[in-house]
């Protein structure tokens, strides 16, 4: 009797004790709980604030502000020989055209300073664009047309952002009497914001109004199209002899350690590679995309080797039974039957390498593709940089206006690494099969 | 005839080859198609590589030496006053005579010795392209009469196209290898080349890094001084603080994603989370450099602070965002690995669930989130466009993250971007940073791939 009461006592204090702490443990739950939400928020949070940042800044880089001249094509000034023939047309002085063309819409300017400072407010690019508007059609000197030529990037950067016109003079790089003209324009309705084709269109350039990334974009092309070629049939390849042929020794041991070490070194060890062997040991040529193909080809080979690995590993053995059960020999059974079947899980994998090499400029600063090229390439052994190395080169530049060409480049890289990987997703959700 | 043009002809050739071999296998047949030991096709596959292999494998060779040894005959015709020349200066000429024949601008008046090797340059190349034309297509025709000769109903041509298959793709498996050669053996050479020049004590301990060295001999202000400890403190001052942002949220998402959180927002939030792995770098760099930086200046100057504008936090907050996805990918996947039975376990002696993963579910993937931790360490420090675009340039010894740091990337870029000459120790500094960072990086993935594969054996 005695003994039993000790023991419910004994147990009442237990369970008190218990209670006691278990608001305790309760309270620390929640916190746990919160940390991990907490967690997750952020990380999200940072992947809005970098998108909404790059979306907020690089937006206004696919408009770019216009001004309407009205062009007198003097044939004084872009006919110098009179006589009419593309020779003389392209001696003219079309930078004194666009000139004159401002004083005239502007006379009330005098002021040697103040005429510099009004040209300063059209693009340099205006002239060539005079130049090859009256290459393309001589009959237009002796005219006079409405022309929308690019503003300068100061003045783009002026009208798009709306600069707070109470910051002294000095600090601003749109000055009073620019300004004042801009207002006039304005007024005449002779300023636009017009989609900016040239940024899809032209290569680099010094002056960000002109500057494009088609240049890059086709470099990109290049380097991927010398990626692809490589990296997947000798991934597909290893993978291969690898998963179906390579019998368990030291050998292979050291070829698997291999690649999965290669996947986590640092990219620009690739780049000192390709630097020290493709360039200074083979005497390949220097910012081509040849060598940066090869580089990204190293570079991919471990992702497109572990994907296909992967892909045929969830062949089931039923099928290879079944094909060496009527007599196929064990190429044929890969070939014809494994292969096959796999190769939706080998593609999925080699785009999401594709799309890493899209994006990846570390190795190539190193083998020289950062070079300031202006003309488009035209093959893989021309030298040329890429989208991801455009990006860096604009990022360094000083102009306020390549920031928002910058973004912008980001937009369309981002862009094309969102298709290629929902188009791996897409590539697995209609090909995946369970066995 | 160029190299492209001669390839597809060889291709074509072979594709020739491939059609004359099932023809003939069919002709040897006497229509009774039994009788062959392999498919048709097979004997076509057999003509079409005896055809094309050994002229490719040819043409290879032959385009790999044919520039060097054309170099070699036209130096060997130069007049001896050209010949004897110091090497660099040679190599000037060589590069003149290139440039004359390629039909570029050539530097100063062009000299008639040069212009003649040029014109001997010109011939010589002209001579091993018509060649190697002759040679190659003959080699093609030469074996596609040989495999088509042997072909008879007995030749065991399936087994011998899957061999040379099968050994084509055992060379495609020892490219991982040739890979890791060639990168040890590339950095390898240009690092004993510096340290000859600069003692790998000071490398290694110097306090010191200013790696202008004078291309003048009376030049002023360009030591060269190559202690890279200054480096290696500000890579690891930026990996720490992108670890100290990784590790808790990558670990903690990770956690929530795998214990507590329901099917609809696992499926949401963890392919979200792993979109920062797929954003370019470059793309961070930016976004470090024009909305991170800035805004650390911005809060670190309104609370009194002098904040530098490349300061060593910014660069290693956003490398921090950047590597979240790894740590989180790399620890739900060993989190998940924990056998069922153990949290069953825990919560039936009445454990809660944050009990349960604390002191049950942690200890037990800890290996594996070492593993993963290490990797994401590696990946730090390796990182190159983040640090190159947010970190600075000058080599301060310091341990607080408002100042301006570099790194051991940082450097190796900037030693190597631009022109230069290749056997300064300004340049080959880059191979030996680039040989510490290979092998620091090879140690943290090998502990960290023999930790992780010890750990998962334990539970399988």
């Amino acid at each position: 009797m005695n003994n039993t009461m000790a023991k419910h006592d004994q147990s009442r204090a237990v369970l008190a004790r218990v209670q006691a702490g278990l608001a305790k443990r309760y309270a620390a739950e929640r916190r746990f709980r919160r940390m991990g939400q907490g967690a997750i928020i952020l990380g999200l949070s940072f992947l809005l604030i970098l998108f909404a940042s790059i979306i907020y800044k690089g937006y206004p880089g696919f408009q770019q502000t216009f001004i309407k001249l009205d062009v007198y094509f003097d044939p004084a000034t872009t006919d110098p020989d009179g006589t009419g023939a593309p020779e003389s047309l392209s001696k003219g002085n079309y930078s004194g055209l666009v000139k004159n063309t401002l004083r005239a819409m502007f006379p009330d300017v005098e002021k040697r300073r103040e005429r510099r400072a009004l040209t300063g407010i059209v693009s340099s690019g205006a002239a060539f664009q005079l130049r090859d508007m009256v290459l393309a059609d001589p009959a237009l000197v002796g005219s006079t047309r409405e022309v929308w030529v690019p503003a300068d990037d100061d003045v783009d950067v002026f009208v798009k952002a709306q600069v707070d016109r109470t910051v002294p003079e000095a600090d601003r790089r749109i000055k009073d009497n620019q300004m004042r003209w801009l207002d006039q324009l304005a007024a005449q309705e002779r300023l636009e914001k017009r989609f900016n084709t040239a940024f899809f269109t032209s290569g680099d350039s010094r002056e960000p109004e002109l500057a494009g990334i088609w240049g890059a974009a086709v470099g990109s092309f290049f380097t991927l199209i010398v990626t692809l070629a490589l990296s997947f049939p000798i991934g597909v390849a290893t993978a291969i002899y690898l998963e179906e042929y390579a019998p368990r020794n030291k050998w292979t041991d050291l070829i698997e350690v291999n690649i999965n070490n290669l996947a986590a070194v640092p990219s620009i060890v690739f780049g000192l590679l390709g630097l020290a062997v493709f360039i200074n040991f083979f005497g390949l040529p220097r910012s081509a995309p040849l060598v940066g193909g090869l580089v990204l080809t190293l570079m991919t080979l471990p992702t497109i080797i572990i994907a296909s690995r992967a892909a045929l590993k969830s062949v089931p053995p039923s099928i290879r039974e079944a094909a060496l059960g009527v007599g196929s020999s064990k190429m044929q059974m890969i070939l014809h039957h494994v292969l096959p079947l796999g190769l939706p899980g080998m593609l999925t994998g080699t785009i999401i390498g594709m799309a890493q090499a899209l994006g990846e400029t570390a190795p190539l600063l190193m083998i020289g593709m950062v070079a300031f090229i202006v003309d488009i390439p035209g093959g893989p052994f021309d030298p040329s940089t890429v989208l991801p190395v455009q990006i860096f080169l604009w990022a360094d530049s000083p102009e306020r206006a390549f920031v928002e060409k910058t973004s912008a480049a980001i937009m369309v890289l981002l862009a094309f690494l969102i298709v290629m990987n929902s188009l791996a997703i897409l590539l697995r959700r209609r090909f995946e099969r369970r066995w | 005839m160029n190299f492209p043009t001669l390839v597809v002809a060889l291709l074509v050739l072979s594709a020739a080859g491939y059609h004359l071999g099932v023809r003939r296998s069919l002709a040897v047949s006497r229509g009774n198609i039994r009788q062959l030991h392999s498919l048709p096709s097979y004997y076509g596959l057999y003509t079409a590589i005896w055809c094309a292999l050994p002229a490719l494998f040819l043409l290879g060779i032959w385009v790999f030496f044919q520039d060097s040894v054309v170099t070699q005959l036209v130096l060997a015709e130069l007049p001896e006053s050209l010949r004897n020349l110091p090497e660099n200066r040679r190599n000037l000429i060589v590069n003149d005579i290139r440039n004359f024949v390629s039909g570029n601008i050539v530097s100063g008046e062009p000299d008639p010795a040069i212009r003649a090797a040029a014109d001997h340059y010109r011939y010589l190349q002209f001579v091993a392209g018509a060649a190697i034309a002759v040679l190659s297509v003959g080699l093609a025709v030469g074996g596609l009469a040989v495999g088509w000769r042997s072909i008879n109903p007995l030749l065991r041509a399936r087994n011998r196209v899957e061999q040379i298959v099968k050994v084509s793709l055992i060379v495609c498996s020892t490219i991982a290898i040739f890979t890791t050669i060639g990168i040890v053996l590339s950095v390898l050479f240009e690092s004993i080349r510096f340290f000859a020049a600069v003692p790998a004590t000071e490398f290694l301990f110097g306090l010191d890094w200013s790696p202008q060295t004078a291309i003048r001999a009376d030049q002023v202000g360009s030591s060269g001084a190559f202690g890279a400890v200054p480096l290696f403190a500000g890579t690891m001052l930026i990996s720490l603080i992108a670890m100290l942002v990784a590790v808790p949220i990558g670990l903690m998402s990770a956690i929530y994603l795998a214990e507590y959180a329901n099917r609809r927002l696992r499926s949401f939030a963890k392919p979200m989370l792993e979109i920062l792995a797929g954003v370019p770098t470059v793309v961070y760099g930016f976004f470090a450099a024009l909305v991170v930086a800035p805004f650390i200046r911005g809060i670190g100057e309104s609370v009194g602070l002098n904040v530098a504008s490349e300061s060593a936090l910014a660069a290693g907050l956003v490398m921090g965002i950047m590597i979240i996805p790894f740590v989180s990918s790399l620890s739900d996947d060993v989190i998940n690995a924990v056998p069922q039975a153990m949290r069953d376990g825990a919560y039936a002696m009445g454990a809660t669930r944050s009990e349960t993963i604390r002191q049950v579910i942690i200890p037990a993937a800890l290996p594996g989130i070492v593993g993963g931790i290490l990797l994401a360490v590696s990946r730090a420090i390796g990182e190159t466009m983040i640090v190159v675009m947010a970190a600075g340039l000058a080599a301060n010894l310091t341990a607080n993250p408002l100042q301006a740091v570099t790194t051991v990337t940082v450097q190796i870029v900037t030693l190597l971007t631009g022109d230069q000459e290749f056997d300064s120790p300004k340049t080959l500094a880059a191979f030996a940073l680039g040989l510490v960072l290979f092998l620091v990086t090879l140690l943290l993935n090998v502990i960290a791939l023999y930790v992780v594969r010890k750990y998962r054996e334990q539970y399988e």
